[in-house]
């Protein structure tokens, strides 16, 4: 069972509609012990960081806990952000801190009319292989919606150019962050999904076999 | 790099697609979800319903065609029509709407555009301008195009921008349904003045016209309807010519 997490920022039917599609088995917790028995852990989220500070406390605690237990942890959009220490852009609220490093403003390009926020369908460029992208090819076209973004570290398994290349897809172990939006991305984005679900389905495998042991 | 968008608008009455010229004369298109669908597999990259009729006969957008259409595709899905309240853009999103559009409702209380913005953030938040060509430049109109709001299009997609909107739909009702071309000189100077994407729309007819407006017209997404429904020409055709001239798309 994949846990959704709902902490207000931005509606979670887009992310629904695209695990419904896609067969998942899904739930969305009302309590934090959810976090422990999910299969995989997905934070989504638009807006603003200040929102994620809804997930300081018990939430960033046990899913804290459960990513140190091996369940997989995928952040969409604000969601990957928060997989930060913290942004620039709600510098009081600190994220979960798995993957170094903090969240920026992007830089606008006027000379070359690159705008912030930067809205619309981008291209990945696959830094080397992840689990993620079984069934794509690099160059995939994905569509995004955001005005800050993560650095390129040795976490970033694909970049994209805006003014500056950013990091849109990272990966640490079992926690994967996607800085566009894989429910909108149409079949590209369903892809990154379904292999999500994947790596969540042989990680409850693992951990059922380790039971048995 | 960022690529061009190419944004197909569902015009819906009474759950059907319609379309009409200079915003009359509506002729019936076909099923919301079925264009949708024909239109995902060509390869669009944004769908729009606008319930035209919402704000004339104090409608809201249907929650039942919005629900149609996001089954359909796993694009970014706008609604807008009559959506005159947070409460109305609350029903609009439930129901699978990533972005509501707001026309006369944001002119009349632009507050809302920032109530909306802080709830669901600044993208999910549209300000659709509706504007004519006048002696000194472009003026709005609101309630589907029937009254003279007496202000600046320049000036109020500006404002729109400072209050919280995170695009602005432009569309110019001169050359609405007449497939005579964008007006480039009306989106050119609203994209300059302002730092958020501006969506062009109203006059596509050829190909060239949406080259012309991503050029000359500086827009950062172009929005049709007559062009794309009646199975003229398909998105795909639309996005390989672009690509041949050196626009970026995605394919």
């Amino acid at each position: 069972m994949i846990a959704l997490i709902d902490y207000g920022a931005g509606n979670l039917t887009s992310v629904k509609k695209a695990l419904t599609a896609l067969q998942a088995d899904f739930t969305v917790p009302s309590s934090v012990e959810a976090c422990a028995q999910a299969s995989g852990i997905i934070v989504p989220g638009v807006g603003h960081f200040a929102a994620t500070a809804a997930l300081e406390g018990q939430w960033l605690q046990s899913i804290g806990a459960a990513v140190a237990d091996g369940v997989p942890l995928l952040g969409i959009c604000l969601g990957m952000q928060w997989l930060f220490e913290g942004s620039d852009e709600a510098p009081d609220v600190r994220g979960l801190g798995v993957i170094r490093g903090r969240i920026t403003r992007l830089q606008n390009d006027p000379d070359r009319r690159l705008k912030v926020p930067h809205v619309g369908w981008n291209a990945l460029q696959f830094n080397r292989s992840a689990r993620l992208f079984d069934g794509l090819t690099s160059g995939s076209q994905v569509y995004f919606t955001h005005s800050y973004a993560a650095p390129v570290t040795s976490e970033c398994v694909a970049s994209t150019e805006h003014a500056n290349a950013f990091a849109s897809v990272v990966e640490r172990d079992n926690v994967f962050g996607v800085q566009f939006h894989p429910e909108k991305s149409g079949d590209a984005g369903l892809q990154i999904l379904r292999n999500f679900l994947r790596v969540c389905g042989a990680s409850s495998a693992n951990a059922a076999a380790g039971r048995r042991c | 790099m960022l690529t061009k968008r190419i944004i197909a608008c569902l015009d819906v009455r009474n759950g059907q697609v319609v379309k009409g010229v200079q915003f009359q004369q509506l002729r019936h298109a076909g099923d919301p979800g079925e264009l949708a669908r024909r239109y995902n597999v060509e390869g669009i990259d944004e769908v729009v319903v606008l319930d035209i009729t919402a704000t004339l006969e104090s409608r809201q957008a249907l929650a039942r065609t919005i629900n149609a259409v996001a089954r359909e595709i796993f694009l970014p899905l706008t609604v807008g029509g009559g959506i005159r309240s947070e409460d109305d853009a609350a029903a609009a999103i439930e129901a699978g709407a990533d972005k509501v559009s707001l026309n006369t409702a944001a002119l009349r209380n632009p507050e809302l555009i920032t109530t909306l913005a802080h709830r669901y953030g600044s993208q999910a938040v549209l300000v659709a301008i509706d504007a004519k060509r006048q002696a000194d430049g472009f003026g709005v109109f609101v309630r589907s195009g029937t009254t003279d709001a007496a202000r600046d299009a320049v000036e109020w997609a500006r404002q729109a921008q400072a209050r919280g909107a995170g695009e602005i739909l432009l569309t110019s009702m001169d050359r609405d349904g007449t497939k005579a071309g964008f007006d480039c000189e009306l989106t050119a100077a609203v994209s300059d003045a302002v730092d958020i994407p501006v969506i062009a729309s109203g006059g596509a007819g050829t190909f060239d016209h949406f080259t012309d407006v991503f050029t000359r017209g500086r827009a950062d997404a172009a929005l049709a309807a007559s062009i794309f429904h009646y199975a003229e020409s398909s998105v795909r055709e639309l996005k390989t010519y672009l690509r041949d001239r050196g626009i970026p798309v995605r394919l």
